[in-house]
C-alpha cells in the first residue's frame, strides 16, 4: 500500500468521524475504480448514517424540500417533502462533477455547511430541518477545465488527489502509522499561532484553513489533549493540499536538514524550548513533504482559468427558457413550466372511465374532468439567443472622413442581412470628446439608416470613451439575453483620453484600459483596421482586446461586411 | 404527443408518488417562526443556530463593516448596508452577532408585521381596525432570506393549508412581513434570481408590500432594513440593486499575523464552549447596545451644520454620483456616526470618515478598477474637505 493510498484511508476515516465538523473532502481523480474503492472505504466508515447522492442540475425542490405537490392534491392538505440535504443528515452527500456544480447550488450547499440544517421558504411552507453533513466533492476536471467553485472548496477540510495513485498501490498492509510523540501536549493557543502562521508561509489567504486544522486535531488527539503530533499531521493533511506558494526556504541551509523531522526518521525529542517561531517553521517543513508535486504547474494553469460560471447572467447559460417561442409540450412539472392546458386535459381523457371507477373517493366523483399530476403537460419553449452587432465607428478626422462612408455602407449592407437572420445591429460613433450610441440595438432598416445618414465626422479621437461606450452596450444585450459581437474600426491613434484632455500617451493607455476589460468581460469583438497604411497601434489594441485583427487599407463596404461574416 | 407518457401507466392506475422518499417534514404556516426541532446530534459537534450567536463584540478588526452595521442599527433609514468580500472574513457572524444585540423594541401584541403601537400612521390593516393595542417587547426581527426562497414565500401568498381544508381566502404573510422594522439579511446577495431583485427593489424603495395574487390583493407595511453579503467573485450585483444600499464596505482577509492569529482563537474557543465565550463577552455587547440606546435617542435633536451639508454636496458633485441619493446618505450616515460617538454637532470629520463606505458604489463603475473607487472617495474627500 502506498503512502498515498494509506493518507487517503486516513482522510476517509477522519472525515467520516464528524462529516459536519470537517465539512468533508474534495476528490480529485477521474472516474475509475481507485475512486469507487476509496467511497467504499469511506461508506464502511460512516456505517449506517446515511450517505446521498446528488444528481447534477438538482431542482430546489428536491434539494432543500418543498411541497409535495402529488401527494398534497391526494391528501387535500399541505404535505411537505424532504430534500435530499434534510435527509443526509448526519452522514454526507457526495457530489459528483463538482467541477460542474452552478454557483446556485453551490451557495446552497455552502449555506447548508454553516448553518448545519436546511431552510426552505418555498411553495407557501417554511421548514427547517438538520442537516449536519459532510459533502464529498468529485472533481473530475482536466486541465483547464472548470473549477469546483472556490466559494465551497474553502469549507471543507480535506482535499485529496487521487489521480496519482495506481490500483496495485491499494492492495497490502497499510504502513505502520508513525505517530511519534513529540513533546509534551502544548497550550492549545501556541499550536493555533502555529497553525496560522504555518497557513501565512504557504500562502494562505483563508482563515477557514487554520481553523479546520486545528478541529481535524482536536479528531486525531481523539479527546485527550492535543499534541504536537496532531498538530503536524493536521497541518499536513489540512494546509498542505492548499498551499499556493511553495514555503520561502529555510534562511539557513545548514539547519535545515536539523529542522526537517520528514526526512530525517524523528527522534522524538524536539528542542523543548522551543519559540512559537520555530515551531511554525518545523510546522511548515513538515507539511513541504505533503505539498502536492504538480503545484507549481497547477499554480500556472490557475493564472488562465476561464471565469467562473457567473450566475445572474439569463443570456447563455439558460437552459429550459420559459420565454420564448413555444415549441410543443412535454410531461412535467407545474414548478417548471406553464402549464399547456389543451394537451394535459388531452393527456387525462383516455382516463377519465377508469378514474370514475367507484373505487376512488367519492368527492372525486363529483368533478367532471379527473386529472392526476402524471397528466401535466407544460409548454416547451425554444429561445434563440440572438446576435447583436455592435459597431463602435472612429468618426474622427484623422482617419474617418473617407472611411466613415464606408463603415456606414457595412452597417446597412449587414442591417439588410439581419433583417433576414433576425439579428440586431447598434451603431456607437466616437468623435472629439466622447462617443454617443447613434442607433440602440435595432432591426429597423429605416431608422438605422436614418441615424447613419445624420452620422457626422471630424474631430479627436477618444478611443477609449468609444470603447467603454461599445462594452456597456455589450453588457446590456447580453443582460436581456442576447450574444454582443463588437466590430471596432478605427485606425487605433487615439488622442482624447477618457477625460476628455486631448494627449496622445494618456489616450493610448485609457484606450488599452478600456480594450482589457473587453477582454475581461469576454465579449467578443472584432477591430477592424481603417488605416490607410496599417500600423503596429491598432494590432496591440487588437491584442489588448483579444480581437479578431483584420487590416482593410483598402476596405470597401462588400469586402468588410464579408469579413464580419467570416469571423463571426 | 396526446399518449406520449401514459402507456406505462396502464398497469397500475393510481395517483403516482412524484418522489421516492415522501417524508412529511414539520410545515410552519403562518405562524411566527419556532424554535429549532430538538437536536439529535452529539455534543463535541459543531454549534449550529441554536447555539448562542457569535458575540459582537468578539469580532476582530473589520472596523468599517462594524461601524456601517451599527449605524445602520442606530438610524434604519440610512437604506441598507451591502458587505462585499473575500471568503470567511465573519460578513454572515458580523450580521447575526448584531442581531442578538439590538434592545427589544414594543409591537403589537399577535399582529404578524409586528407594528409599531407608537405610530398610527404606519400600523397594518388589521391593527387600524382594533380599539385597543396590547403591547408588547419583541427581539429585533432579523430574517434571513434564503436561497431558493420562492416569491410565494417572500411576499406572501394564499394560506395553503387554509385554502386545501376549509376552502378559505387567507392572507400568508411571507418574509417581507416578518422582516418589517427590523432586517433582511441576503446572504450571497449577487445570487439571487432577477424576479426576486426586482420585487426586493421596489418593496425597500417604497416600504410597503403589496401583493396582487391568487385573488387576494393586500398592502401590509415592510419597512427594513436591507443587509445583503457576498462575494464580488461570484457575480456583480445589478447597479439598481447596487444603489439601493446606503453603505458598502468591503472586507478582506487580514494580512497582520497577529489579527489573524486571533480571530482564529477566539472562534475556536467559541466552538468548543459557545456559552462562556458569550458570557466572557455580554458585558462589551451590553456596552454596545446602551451606546446604541443612547444614540437612537439622540439621533432626532442631533443638527447638522450648513458647511457640512455644504461639504457633502460639494463631494458628491466631484465624484460625479448619479442622483441625490448619495448627499442624502452622506448626510444621514454621518448623522448616525456622530450619534453614536455622542458628538454634539456634525462635523467634517464624521463626513469624510463614513464618505468611502457611503459612496464607493455610486461612482461610475469600471470593472478591473475595484478598489480604485475607494482611492478616488479618498482623494476627493481630500482634496475638498481640507480647503
Amino acid at each position: 500500500m502506498s503512502p498515498a493510498w494509506a493518507n487517503a484511508l486516513r482522510v476517509a476515516r477522519l472525515a467520516a468521524l464528524d462529516p459536519h465538523g470537517c465539512g468533508g473532502v474534495l476528490v480529485r481523480a477521474g472516474a475509475g475504480p481507485v475512486r469507487d474503492l476509496w467511497l467504499d472505504h469511506l461508506a464502511s466508515d460512516l456505517g449506517s448514517r446515511p450517505t446521498r447522492r446528488l444528481p447534477v442540475g438538482i431542482a430546489d425542490d428536491r434539494l432543500l424540500g418543498g411541497l409535495d405537490l402529488a401527494a398534497t392534491l391526494a391528501a387535500g392538505r399541505p404535505i411537505a417533502q424532504s430534500g435530499l440535504l434534510a435527509e443526509a443528515d448526519g452522514g454526507i452527500v457526495v457530489v459528483p462533477m463538482a467541477e460542474r456544480l452552478s454557483s446556485g447550488t453551490a451557495a446552497r450547499l455552502a449555506a447548508t455547511l454553516d448553518a448545519g440544517a436546511v431552510r426552505a421558504e418555498r411553495d407557501g411552507m417554511a421548514a427547517r430541518a438538520p442537516a449536519r453533513l459532510g459533502l464529498i466533492l468529485l472533481d473530475e476536471g482536466e486541465g483547464d477545465d472548470a473549477r469546483v467553485p472556490e466559494t465551497l472548496a474553502d469549507r471543507l477540510a480535506f482535499r485529496l488527489d487521487l489521480t496519482g495513485i495506481a490500483w496495485g498501490d491499494t492492495s497490502g498492509a497499510a504502513p505502520d502509522e508513525v505517530r511519534p510523540h513529540l513533546g509534551d501536549p502544548d497550550g492549545v493557543d501556541t499550536a493555533i499561532a502555529d497553525l496560522c502562521r504555518a497557513a501565512a508561509h504557504l500562502g494562505i489567504a483563508s482563515l477557514r484553513a487554520p481553523l479546520m486544522a486545528m478541529r481535524v486535531a482536536r479528531l486525531l488527539a481523539g479527546g485527550a489533549d492535543v499534541t504536537n503530533a496532531d498538530v503536524r499531521a493536521a497541518a499536513c493533511l489540512v494546509l498542505a493540499p492548499r498551499a499556493t506558494r511553495l514555503p520561502p526556504d529555510a534562511e539557513e541551509p545548514q539547519a535545515a536538514p536539523a529542522e526537517r523531522p520528514d526526512a530525517s526518521p524523528p527522534d522524538g525529542s524536539p528542542d523543548p524550548d522551543a519559540t512559537l517561531e520555530a515551531g511554525a517553521d518545523s510546522l511548515v517543513e513538515a507539511t513541504r513533504a505533503a505539498i502536492p508535486p504538480d503545484l507549481l504547474a497547477r499554480l500556472t494553469q490557475a493564472a488562465h482559468a476561464p471565469p467562473a460560471p457567473k450566475a445572474g447572467r439569463v443570456g447563455a447559460a439558460m437552459q429550459a427558457p420559459r420565454t420564448g417561442r413555444p415549441a410543443g409540450t412535454r410531461p412535467g412539472s407545474l414548478r417548471v413550466g406553464r402549464l399547456a392546458l389543451l394537451p394535459t386535459l388531452r393527456a387525462a381523457a383516455p382516463w377519465q372511465r377508469l378514474r370514475a371507477a367507484p373505487t376512488d373517493a367519492p368527492s372525486d366523483a363529483l368533478l367532471p374532468i379527473q386529472v392526476r399530476s402524471a397528466d401535466f403537460r407544460i409548454t416547451r419553449f425554444r429561445q434563440r439567443s440572438e446576435t447583436t452587432t455592435i459597431f463602435a465607428v472612429d468618426a474622427s478626422g484623422s482617419s474617418a472622413l473617407e472611411r466613415l462612408a464606408e463603415a456606414k455602407g457595412a452597417v446597412e449592407l449587414l442591417l439588410a442581412e439581419a433583417y433576414v437572420r433576425r439579428d440586431k445591429v447598434a451603431l456607437v460613433a466616437f468623435r472629439g470628446t466622447g462617443a454617443e450610441v447613434v442607433l440602440a440595438p435595432t432591426r429597423a432598416l429605416a431608422r438605422a439608416r436614418r441615424g447613419l445618414g445624420a452620422l457626422p465626422g471630424g474631430g479627436g479621437t477618444p478611443l477609449a470613451a468609444g470603447l467603454d461606450a461599445a462594452a456597456e452596450l455589450a453588457h446590456s444585450v447580453r443582460r436581456s439575453g442576447g450574444t454582443p459581437v463588437v466590430v471596432v474600426l478605427t485606425d487605433g491613434r487615439a488622442n482624447v483620453a477618457r477625460s476628455g484632455v486631448p494627449g496622445r500617451a494618456a489616450a493610448n493607455a485609457d484606450a488599452l484600459n478600456a480594450a482589457a476589460l473587453l477582454r475581461a468581460a469576454d465579449i467578443r469583438t472584432i477591430l477592424i483596421d481603417t488605416a490607410a497604411r496599417p500600423q503596429d497601434t491598432a494590432r496591440h489594441l487588437a491584442d489588448a482586446m483579444g480581437a479578431r485583427y483584420l487590416p482593410l487599407p483598402y476596405a470597401d463596404a462588400t469586402a468588410m461586411s464579408h469579413a464580419i461574416r467570416s469571423a463571426r | 404527443m396526446i399518449v406520449n407518457g401514459s402507456t406505462h401507466a396502464r398497469a397500475g392506475e393510481k395517483v403516482p408518488a412524484t418522489s421516492a422518499i415522501v417524508k412529511p417534514l414539520q410545515a410552519e404556516t403562518g405562524r411566527r417562526p419556532r424554535t429549532t426541532p430538538p437536536e439529535s446530534t452529539p455534543p463535541e459537534a459543531r454549534p449550529d443556530a441554536a447555539a448562542p450567536t457569535f458575540p459582537f463584540s468578539a469580532i476582530v478588526g473589520q472596523d468599517e463593516m462594524r461601524r456601517a452595521l451599527l449605524i445602520a442599527a442606530v438610524d434604519p433609514s440610512v437604506g441598507g448596508v451591502l458587505v462585499f468580500g473575500d471568503r470567511g472574513t465573519g460578513k454572515s457572524t458580523a450580521i447575526r452577532g448584531l442581531a442578538a444585540l439590538l434592545p427589544p423594541m414594543a409591537a403589537v401584541a399577535g399582529c404578524p408585521y409586528a407594528c409599531d403601537p407608537g405610530r398610527p400612521a404606519e400600523l397594518c390593516h388589521r391593527c387600524r381596525e382594533q380599539a385597543v393595542l396590547r403591547a408588547e417587547a419583541v427581539p429585533v426581527p432579523v430574517v434571513d432570506l434564503p436561497l431558493g426562497a420562492t416569491e410565494d414565500r417572500v411576499v406572501g401568498a394564499l394560506d395553503l393549508e387554509r385554502a386545501l381544508t376549509r376552502g378559505e381566502k387567507a392572507f400568508e404573510p411571507g418574509l417581507l412581513a416578518r422582516a418589517n422594522r427590523g432586517f433582511l439579511y441576503i446572504d450571497e446577495v449577487n445570487l439571487l434570481e432577477d424576479h426576486l431583485v426586482d420585487l426586493l427593489l421596489d418593496v425597500a424603495a417604497s416600504g410597503v408590500n403589496t401583493v396582487e395574487r391568487e385573488g387576494l390583493s393586500i398592502r401590509h407595511p415592510a419597512r427594513f432594513v436591507l443587509v445583503g453579503s457576498g462575494n464580488p467573485e461570484e457575480g456583480e450585483l445589478r447597479p439598481q440593486l447596487l444603489d439601493r444600499f446606503g453603505l458598502a464596505v468591503e472586507v478582506t482577509t487580514p494580512t497582520d499575523l497577529a489579527v489573524r492569529i486571533d480571530v482564529v482563537r477566539r472562534r475556536d474557543a467559541y466552538e468548543r464552549d459557545p456559552a462562556a465565550f458569550c458570557a466572557h463577552y455580554a458585558k462589551t455587547d451590553r456596552a454596545i447596545r446602551k451606546t446604541l440606546t443612547a444614540a437612537r435617542a439622540r439621533l432626532p435633536g442631533l443638527h447638522v451644520p450648513d458647511a457640512t451639508l455644504e461639504a457633502a454636496a460639494r463631494l458628491c458633485l466631484a465624484l460625479g454620483t448619479d442622483g441625490l441619493r448619495g448627499e442624502l446618505t452622506l448626510m444621514r450616515t454621518a448623522r448616525a456616526l456622530a450619534a453614536y460617538e455622542g458628538a454634539d454637532t456634525v462635523s467634517l470629520d464624521h463626513l469624510a470618515r463614513i464618505a468611502p463606505s457611503a459612496l464607493r458604489h455610486r461612482l461610475r463603475r469600471n470593472p478591473l478598477d475595484e478598489s480604485g473607487s475607494t482611492a478616488r472617495v479618498t482623494r476627493a474627500v481630500a482634496e475638498i474637505l481640507s480647503r
